[in-house]
């Protein structure tokens, strides 16, 4: 029997035909459920230690006491108090909202669940009633007559429970007539939580090993050196080409990041494999870094300052081992961590030079003060210079779609530059319906720290508009995979597409080029990265099965 | 009781102004609370816009709705994804006058409950833009009584809203369209299952009390004999700051101007402050130019960091054997 952590535990005939009626009480007096599959596990004290974050202890969600600290109320309230006058986005955000409801059915999240809290508008309402209560004149004088309430424990529960039920996406902020972003919201509710010890563990010990190590996955330097040789050993067996690996290399021109989720997980390995093929083919100077081997940035579900830290690593790095300029590989978050914050956090980025491609000459003007870029961009530019020998057909097998990962779409508009490296690589490529893509783009589902298996029934429920939209490309176009330049994308989607579109596999972009390359020296491409037998290629001269 | 506390506010406020009319009480409601309402506007609404002003702005932050400004063959969407001030105006011009947010409106609805389908639905962005026009017309057609002579743009405006000549005197169409936009965005909030469960009564309270000011106006136009000449005399007055009030206005209009005095008092100390947040919003009034501009966060503050250093002493031995290139043997 499947557990609640497993897909195969819900019937898609749950899933669907969500009921978005409210209930009959009022939010206010509907409380949380905390049942299996709907929560993520608290963070364990280890993780809270190594970043002596306060409160640390390791305790239970459904426990009645969660051991908040002696005067956890006041400091919740100073906590707000020191917010709303840091930011101005929370104060605004906090005043300005009519609940006209615009926002209700865009998240992800409250289309697949109907819980109202998933409406965005009443996630924001969970911290705006205490707001009203306490720092508003209105709520002062009449209470809940104005929308106020207490701050009580029960409420603390409730904001651990939707603060963590909410993928930072902004794509709420896309159709709100004052911009009210609910990414901002979650992210200061995350941060007051923290004040009082309340993190969940799949977020705060991806922090810790980050921190620590340099990666979120805890992997030391001898390992991700051992890692990337084994890749290197499978990229040899599908194109007979040994790429080198260089690992902390003083004085390279580019100093590569990327996040480590491609270091470990299927498919996402392929697309680092893929990273290193290309840069081998166009032997540029570059580097990995053990220090920095993380561009993804988990502080950023934690809090600004625990974001600030993690971020620095990446600029010293590039300090230490004197490189010119940064280029990151494909993410999500990672380049909102990058575009939004990284130089207002750890700049001046004075020591390194404005990003230009060695291959092309294109200098990258508008990354002039952060001096990153990203590969889709450096990618991009190569293409439309020629400097890729491309041969689209081997994916001919391949039909794909596009999703916009939530960050690089609403936090950057990065929209053109991946399509337009998949349209010269797939000779085959079919877009979503308009709704879900580009700035409309939906949510994998398991973004901003919820990716986790016991969060399983949020996660396919909030992969419902994502998934359903891949089987409407699948069912009207024979769509057999799915593109995403973002590293959860190629862990979560893969639940998301076996559950609520199967057959349709995930893939990287730079996996796609790089399988449509014609390598110098390479063998007769009978397999792809995956070391699949590539159809009309293999060697029996027969088409094998892809599947 | 969300709905029926404010209704029965607004109606028993309104009552309560119809009392100006009573000998004695006229300069409470025709003097008294027309200016304390416009000091608590004009106050309340600055000390609101000074407390945003000061919180500080730590990072930008915009929510792109389009194209980068990135590779110079690539065609960058200026308006929803703007890079420079130029293009913010613009695209704060749509977000303010047009409300381009809102018409990205979309209703998600299961066919056969098991495909997820998202309609445009245009009937928010239409009721927001009727109300909100509207009331800026309606506003502006007041200034009439305010002014001598009265300036032409209100004499214009005026003619153009009066267009289809109907009734006498003429119906405006902003009359028409306030009251009927007010009442679809009530019906909506009440209509609409999620729309009323996310409800407060502070947002029936505005409804009815715009739907009170504009339906009181409009008897005041159209169905009673109002002394036109005796409200511009008293409208002069406050704008001289020496108010005489006179005698023959009906306690109709005593009840519309105490509704429009409770509107601006409460104005500050509401949602209703969105009028001048929208103009702050950092998701919107933001360039994204953030990898070409370095953005300085006024609080900035060094936090502890694992340093290069730090990390070399603890995994050094494991990187040596790795063949990993050290700092220090």
């Amino acid at each position: 029997m499947p557990k609640f952590d497993e897909p195969a535990f819900y019937k898609h005939e749950d899933l669907l035909g969500v009921d978005w009626h409210p209930p009959k009480t009022e939010w206010m007096e509907t409380p949380v459920d905390f049942r299996h599959g709907t929560y993520i596990y608290p963070g364990k004290a280890k993780n809270l230690k190594v970043l002596d974050l306060p409160n640390p202890r390791d305790w239970s969600v459904t426990a009645d006491d969660w051991q908040l600290p002696d005067g956890w109320k006041q400091i919740v309230l100073d906590g707000i108090a020191d917010r709303l006058s840091k930011y101005r986005s929370f104060r605004i955000f906090m005043d300005t909202c009519v609940r006209c409801g615009a926002c209700a059915d865009k998240c992800h999240f409250f289309i697949g669940s109907g819980d109202p809290k998933n409406m965005p508008v009443l996630r924001a309402e969970l911290l705006r009633s205490i707001y009203r209560r306490d720092f508003t004149a209105l709520g002062k004088a009449f209470g809940k007559l104005a929308g106020g309430r207490d701050l009580t424990e029960d409420v603390i529960k409730e904001w651990f429970y939707y603060f963590y039920q909410c993928t930072e996406c902004r794509r709420c902020s896309v159709f709100c007539p004052y911009g009210i972003d609910t990414a901002e919201i979650t992210m200061i509710g995350r941060e007051l939580l923290g004040l009082l010890g309340l993190y969940v563990n799949w977020v705060i010990e991806p922090v810790a090993n980050c921190y620590k190590v340099g990666n979120h996955l805890g992997i030391q330097p001898h390992g991700l050196a051992d890692t990337l040789e084994f890749m290197a050993d499978d990229i040899e067996e599908a194109t007979g080409i040994r790429v080198d690996i260089p690992i902390n290399k003083k004085g390279a021109e580019i100093l590569f990041v990327t996040p480590s989720g491609d270091f470990v997980a299927d498919p996402g390995i392929y697309t680092c494999m893929a990273y290193m093929v290309l840069f081998h083919e166009l032997g540029i100077d570059y580097t990995w870094s053990t220090y920095a081997s993380d561009g993804g940035n988990f502080g950023l579900f934690t809090s600004h300052e625990a974001m600030k830290r993690l971020n620095a690593k990446i600029y010293t790095e590039a300090k230490r081992l004197g490189v010119k300029w940064i280029l990151g590989g494909e993410c999500g978050h990672m380049w909102r961590g990058i575009n939004q914050y990284m130089d207002t956090m750890n700049g001046p980025a004075d020591f390194l030079e404005v990003p230009r491609s060695p291959m092309t000459g294109t200098v990258f003007e508008h990354a002039r003060s952060t001096k990153m870029i990203h590969l889709m961009e450096f990618t991009a530019d190569l293409i439309r210079h020629g400097k890729l020998n491309l041969d689209p057909s081997r994916n001919d097998h391949i039909r794909v779609t596009f999703h916009d990962s939530c960050n690089p779409a609403r936090a950057m508009g990065i929209f053109e530059e991946p399509r337009y490296v998949i349209r010269n690589v797939c000779n085959n490529f079919f877009e979503m319906p308009e709704n879900t893509i580009r700035e409309q783009t939906f949510c994998c589902g398991g973004g901003a720290g919820l990716g986790t298996d016991e969060n399983m029934e949020m996660r396919l429920r909030g992969g419902l508009p994502r998934g359903n939209a891949v089987r409407y490309v699948q069912q009207t176009y024979g769509v057999n995979q799915l593109a995403a330049m973002c590293a959860i994308d190629r862990a979560t989607l893969v639940t998301v597409a076996d559950y609520w579109a199967p057959g349709v596999k995930v893939t990287g972009i730079s996996e796609l080029v790089v399988n449509a390359m014609k390598l110098t020296g390479e063998k007769r491409r009978t397999h792809n990265l995956r070391l699949e037998p590539i159809p009309g290629m293999a060697e029996d001269g027969e088409d094998a099965d892809d599947e | 009781m969300r709905i029926l506390i404010p209704l029965v506010l607004v109606g028993g406020l309104f009552a309560l102004g119809l009392l100006g009319s009573v000998p004695g009480m006229g300069w409470i409601f025709g003097i008294a609370f027309p200016y304390l309402a416009i000091a608590l506007f004009v106050f309340g609404l600055i000390s609101r816009v000074m407390k945003w002003a000061n919180a500080a702005v730590p990072f930008r932050i915009p929510t792109t709705c389009g194209q980068e400004k990135s590779l110079s063959w690539i065609k960058q969407n200026k308006l929803d994804n703007p890079s420079t001030t130029l293009q913010v105006v613009g695209r704060m011009a749509l977000e303010v006058l047009f409300f381009r947010s809102l018409l990205r409106n979309t209703k998600v609805q299961f066919v056969d409950r098991e495909r997820l389908v998202y309609g445009t639905d245009l009937s928010l962005w239409i009721g927001a833009l009727a109300m909100h026009w509207a009331f800026a017309v309606i506003l502006i057609r007041h200034l009439r009584f305010f002014t001598n002579p009265v300036p032409f743009f209100v004499t214009f405006i005026e003619k153009a809203d009066g267009f289809m000549e109907v009734g006498v005197p003429v119906i405006f169409v902003t009359t028409v369209a306030f009251v009927v936009a007010v009442g679809y965005l009530l019906f909506r909030r009440i209509g609409n299952p999620q729309v009323r469960y996310i409800s407060l009564i502070g947002d029936y309270f505005p409804l009815f009390l715009l739907l009170g000011i504009g339906i009181s106006g409009f008897f005041l136009r159209h169905l009673t004999k109002t002394d036109v000449v005796a409200i511009k005399e008293l409208a002069l007055g406050w704008i001289r700051l020496a108010p005489v009030l006179p005698e023959s206005v009906s306690p109709l209009f005593y009840g519309h101007v105490f509704l429009v005095s409770i509107l601006l008092g409460y104005f500050p100390f509401s949602k209703l402050v969105h009028m001048a947040g929208v103009f702050l919003s950092p998701t919107r009034n933001m360039a994204n130019n953030n990898r070409a501009v370095r953005y300085i966060n006024p609080w900035d503050y060094p936090v502890k960091v694992h340093s290069y250093e730090e990390y070399e002493d603890e995994l050094r031995d494991k990187m040596k054997a790795a063949g990993i290139p050290v700092e220090r043997q």
